[in-house]
């Protein structure tokens, strides 16, 4: 399937939308501009630590309302930029959590509960301070409550518990490594909340580096992470995570987003950035010429390392 | 970073939060000045420790310095890769000592730590990146050693979002408010190093740098802090210098 049709088929206005990846790492990017080149809006984001796609989903214009425990992308914009412009510009409504409390809300939609259960945040603002508005609460797909202090029921007075509402995203989308033919989803190095993510969907979109035969991906199915029936689009995209990393196929590339973080920082050379990198660009194919093969090469991650030794970072 | 004495101000903190590590330690790391601490520990005395991520990295081989928690260098040569529930498991493991790097943009008198903004949170003056990790590492982890530059903005009486819990309201008020372990061991600045009160758990000076009085911390601080404790840290030693140079950061990534 092409990235046109899985965003058409299966993202509509509206969606509360699970973005994959962490900040650096393996951002669903091709599926981002997507997105945005539908002109798909109103979303409502869940995630834990986000970086490139959300930036650029925020930025663009798709997202209503965001819960989120970090938006950053390590030295490169110590907190994403257009999201912090949104922010204080109250252009998005936020709720925040942390990375543990967002994860366990996607494993509790996966296990089918209605809640999770930690001792993080106790006391603090994160939960003590509602993001969103009472009129809000209990619409869409947003809560009754952000969350429940309670007595822990097996413990002493004092020992209270925080109870979190479980997510079950309406869409949920990643970024892989491989896909068998069968549908075999193959994520390499860390998986983040992504598998919670998507167990926890209605629908999943994946769009992969390669796509392996039905038999290569069944020689080794403890690698595998997560099974055909689950997933409802499979797009065969290399390098759809530019200009983040994947690892053992390419690093996060430093001079597209120090390119980035600079043309973010204003909004007319935001909005030419948009024009250049999203909606001017038909088909990935494109993307990748654009980003050209220098690039492309310096970026190309050691097979064993798993990224570009000695590129330049700084 | 200005040299003072032959070394910079952040080689002086990596090298005094790396003391702070204790061998066999599971450390709990963010990227920046945290990892330069754990990995100069591990190098020197503390061979046992093992640093691990928020994004699942366990005991990564580091040969080269990430730059976030989610590079691909925290995956690499690692004990083993997994996600973020595996690793706030481990964070949370009653069985092991796990200590916590934080950095924050405010630091109250208990430790206690705001990232999210500055201003009122539904329509702050500034926005940082959030939570993260830091709450939660905050709240489970055996302990944790803050990061802060010392400047009266950042050490501020009263808190403009409470993120990250500390001693909360000092005394045994972690412990009463649900808390079963941790707290804020110490806080390193580009001053010197500050710990907490055995029972107020207010914060004091316990030490600071060769070149900065205990006035100077006083100065930098928005609330009041003792003073009277304190004593000047033993310089970095060559070996110290040599290590985090030559073998944590030799492609100057952070130490310029």
């Amino acid at each position: 399937m092409s990235a046109e049709e899985a965003v058409s088929k299966f993202i509509k206005n509206g969606d509360q939308l699970a973005l994959g990846g962490f900040t650096v790492n393996r951002n669903p990017m091709l599926l981002t501009r997507e997105i945005i080149k539908q002109g798909i809006k109103d979303l409502h984001v869940v995630c834990h630590s986000h970086g490139q796609g959300l930036d650029l989903l925020i930025g663009a214009g798709c997202v209503s309302y965001l819960e989120i425990a970090y938006g950053g992308m390590g030295r490169f914009a110590p907190t994403c930029i257009r999201f912090r412009k949104a922010v204080c510009a109250g252009l998005i409504k936020i709720d925040d959590y942390s990375n543990y409390q967002m994860s366990l809300r996607f494993l509790g939609g996966a296990m089918g509960l209605p809640f999770m259960v930690t001792k993080s945040g106790l006391e603090t603002d994160l939960v003590k301070i509602d993001g969103f508005s009472k009129d809000d609460r209990g619409k869409r797909k947003i809560a009754t409550k952000k969350l429940e202090i309670t007595r822990n029921p097996f413990g002493k007075e004092n020992d209270k518990v925080v109870l979190l509402p479980s997510l079950n995203p309406d869409v949920s989308i990643i970024h892989a490594q491989y896909v068998g033919e069968d549908g075999t989803v193959r994520i390499r190095g860390l998986t983040f909340a992504d598998l919670e993510q998507a167990n926890s969907a209605s629908r999943v979109i994946v769009t992969c580096e390669e796509i392996l035969s039905r038999s290569e991906i069944r020689k080794d199915p403890d690698q595998n992470s997560l099974p055909p029936f689950l997933i409802d689009a499979v797009v065969k995209a290399p390098m759809a995570a530019h200009p983040t990393a994947c690892h053992y196929f390419y690093d996060y590339d430093p001079a597209h987003l120090r390119m980035y973080a600079n043309m973010a920082s204003d909004d007319g050379k935001f909005a030419r950035y948009l024009k250049e990198w999203v909606y001017d660009i038909p088909d990935q194919a494109t993307y990748l010429e654009k980003v050209g093969s220098s690039q492309l090469t310096k970026i190309k991650a050691d097979p064993f390392l798993g990224y570009a030794p000695g590129l330049d970072r700084k | 970073m200005v040299d003072i004495g032959g070394y910079s101000k952040l080689e002086m903190m990596a090298i005094a939060a790396g003391r702070l590590i204790t061998d066999g330690d599971v450390v709990f790391a963010g990227t920046g000045i945290s990892m330069l601490a754990a990995t100069v520990a591990k190098r020197i005395h503390a061979p046992n420790s093992v640093v691990f991520f928020e994004t699942g990295g366990i005991d990564p081989s580091l040969d080269e310095l990430p730059l976030a928690v989610a590079d691909p260098r925290v995956m690499a040569g690692a004990s083993m890769n997994s996600g973020l529930i595996e690793s706030f498991s481990l964070l949370s493991s009653q069985k092991l000592r796990t200590i916590a790097f934080l950095g924050a943009a405010q630091i109250d008198r208990y430790g206690n730590l705001n990232s999210t903004c500055l201003g009122d949170y539904h329509n702050p003056a500034t926005r940082f990146p959030g939570s993260g990790g830091a709450c939660d590492a905050a709240s489970l982890a055996s302990g944790f050693i803050i990061f802060m530059e010392h400047e009266k903005r950042r050490f501020v009486d009263k808190l403009d979002y409470f993120t990250s819990p500390g001693w909360l309201h000092g005394y045994d008020s972690r412990e009463k408010a649900g808390f079963n372990r941790g707290g804020p061991m110490a806080v390193v600045t580009n001053l010197g190093i500050m710990t907490f009160h055995a029972s107020t758990k207010e914060m004091v000076l316990s030490q600071h740098y060769p070149g900065v009085s205990p006035e100077d911390v006083a100065n930098n601080t928005g609330f009041e802090v003792d003073l009277s404790k304190t004593s000047e840290v033993l310089h970095p030693t060559e070996l110290e210098l040599k290590t985090l140079r030559d073998q944590v950061d030799p492609q100057r990534l952070l130490l310029g």
